[in-house]
Order: C-alpha cells, then structure tokens, then sequence
C-alpha cells in the first residue's frame, strides 16, 4: 500500500477522535479545539486527493483555514461572554434554553 | 524508505496529541498536545508534496488560532483544574461507541473513493515536474487567484464579518 491510504487511514482516525473529544468533554474550550482536528483532519483528506484529483484541493484547505479562523474567534468570544455570566464554561450549566 | 520513518513517526505523534487532547485534565495541557498534534499534521503535509500548506498550518494554525485559544485559556484562568470535566461512564461509553462506529463509516467511504479516484492519478512524477515548473506556492496560487478568485473575495468578507462579531460578542457592555 501506498502512503496515500495510509495517511487517509490516519485522517480518518483523527476525526473519530475528534467526535470523541466533543462528546466526551464538558469544556466548552476544549470541545472547541477538538472541533479543529476534526477541520484538520479534512484537510489532511483534501490533500491527499489534491494528489491525485488535482491541486486545486489545496484551494479548499485555504477556505477551511480561513472558516476555522472566524469560528474560533467568534466561538471564543461567545464563550467569554458566557463566563462572564456564569463564572464557568461548562456546557452542562448552559441550561437556561433547554425546554 | 526514510519518508516511511517519517511518515510513522509523525503519525505516532499526531494520533498521541490528539488522543492525550482529549483525555487531558488540564485545557493548558490538552492545547499544548494539540500543537504538538499540529507539528506532526505538518510534516504530514510536507511528505505529501504540500509545502506551502504545512507552512500555512504552522503558521496560521499552529501559530495564531491556537495561540488565540491559549490567550482565552488564561484570560478565563482556567489552567488550573481539580477534577476532570469528562462525562461519566454510560456518556463515555456512548461516546466512544459513536467515534468508532464513525471511524468505520469514513473508512468504508475512504475505501469506495481513493479506489475510483487513484485510477485516473497523476503520479509522483507528475507532481514532481508542476513542483519543478511553479514552484510549491505557485501551484496553489494559480488556482485560486484564476478559478476560485470570487470565493477567495468572500472569504475576506467572512473574516471581516467575524471579527465584527468577535468585538461586538465579547466587548463589555455599556454602563
């Protein structure tokens, strides 16, 4: 087998470990940053195929970096204004809009 | 054969910072493992022929959205924690369960498509001689300021937008 399997093998695994991450964690932060392996980890897939499909692939990576960016920094900045209400990131807690 | 190394080496490191991530107690730590996650993703690229996005991983990612994490970490001085914010068992079952039966899902789509699409493949040889020609900035350049030039357009407008909500989300409010 070629690398190319390989390395999509390994994206493939970092974004179940992603997925795991979010639904493991309580942490607001860190549900956050494991949403940004499971970004890297389709990156990592796009390059693979821009080996092969051609290298307009790596385009997107540009565009998912730069969503990734303004979803960090939106998310990061919701998440300071919630601490500054509760006093916590828990995501539990956030129950106010549960039914 | 010294890119199988490689390859083996980054993985190992890759698949650790990322599981150390998740099972972390400290989110200092658990953000220091994935920049090292990050590192290994990296050198990935650069085996793959991609140097330009693992500079531009390095650099934006590694380098400034993780770095803006960081900064959020300290600002809400959460580096230090007692007890661990996993969920309890059944949650932790679940939750694995879920990942795995997602990895084998991936997996069986990843197999349907490299089959189809490596046929028709360019070849090492191929790439080599576009990396030769363009050098591995204009490769990527070429596409996106001829067929992508629009979209490339509106994602500055995204970004634009996003720090307007990232001031407007976090400023304090009036008194």
């Amino acid at each position: 087998m070629e690398i190319e399997t390989y390395t999509l093998i390994l994206s493939a695994l970092l974004f179940a470990i992603g997925t795991a991450g979010v639904l493991l964690r309580r942490n607001a932060i860190i549900m956050f940053m494991c949403i940004e392996l499971m970004l890297n980890a389709v990156n990592l897939t796009l390059v693979v195929f821009s080996r092969s499909l051609g290298i307009e692939a790596q385009v997107f990576v540009f565009f998912v970096m730069a969503v990734a960016a303004a979803e960090a920094a939106v998310g990061l900045a919701i998440i300071i204004a919630i601490f500054r209400h509760y006093e916590l990131v828990d995501v539990d807690r956030f129950n106010l809009l549960k039914w | 054969m010294i890119a199988d190394f490689f390859f083996v080496l980054f993985a190992v490191m890759a698949i650790g910072g990322a599981t150390a991530m998740v099972f972390a107690r400290n989110p200092l730590a658990s953000l220091l493992y994935l920049v090292m996650a990050f590192f290994a993703l990296s050198g990935i690229f650069v085996l793959l022929d991609a140097h330009f996005i693992a500079a531009v991983n390095l650099i934006v990612y590694a380098g400034a959205i993780l770095v803006l994490f960081l900064f959020v970490i300290m600002l809400l001085n959460l580096g230090r924690t007692e007890k661990s914010d996993l969920r309890g068992p059944l949650y932790r079952i679940i939750g694995i369960v879920v990942a795995g039966a997602f990895f084998g899902l991936l997996l069986v789509m990843l197999r349907g498509g490299h089959a189809t699409s490596m046929a028709g493949g360019m070849g090492q040889a191929t790439i080599d001689a576009m990396l030769e020609s363009q050098g591995a900035v204009g490769i990527v350049a070429e596409p996106m300021f001829r067929s992508y030039l629009v979209p490339f357009e509106i994602t500055s407008l995204l970004l634009l937008v996003a720090i307007v909500g990232a001031i407007v989300l976090a400023r304090r409010k009036a008194p």
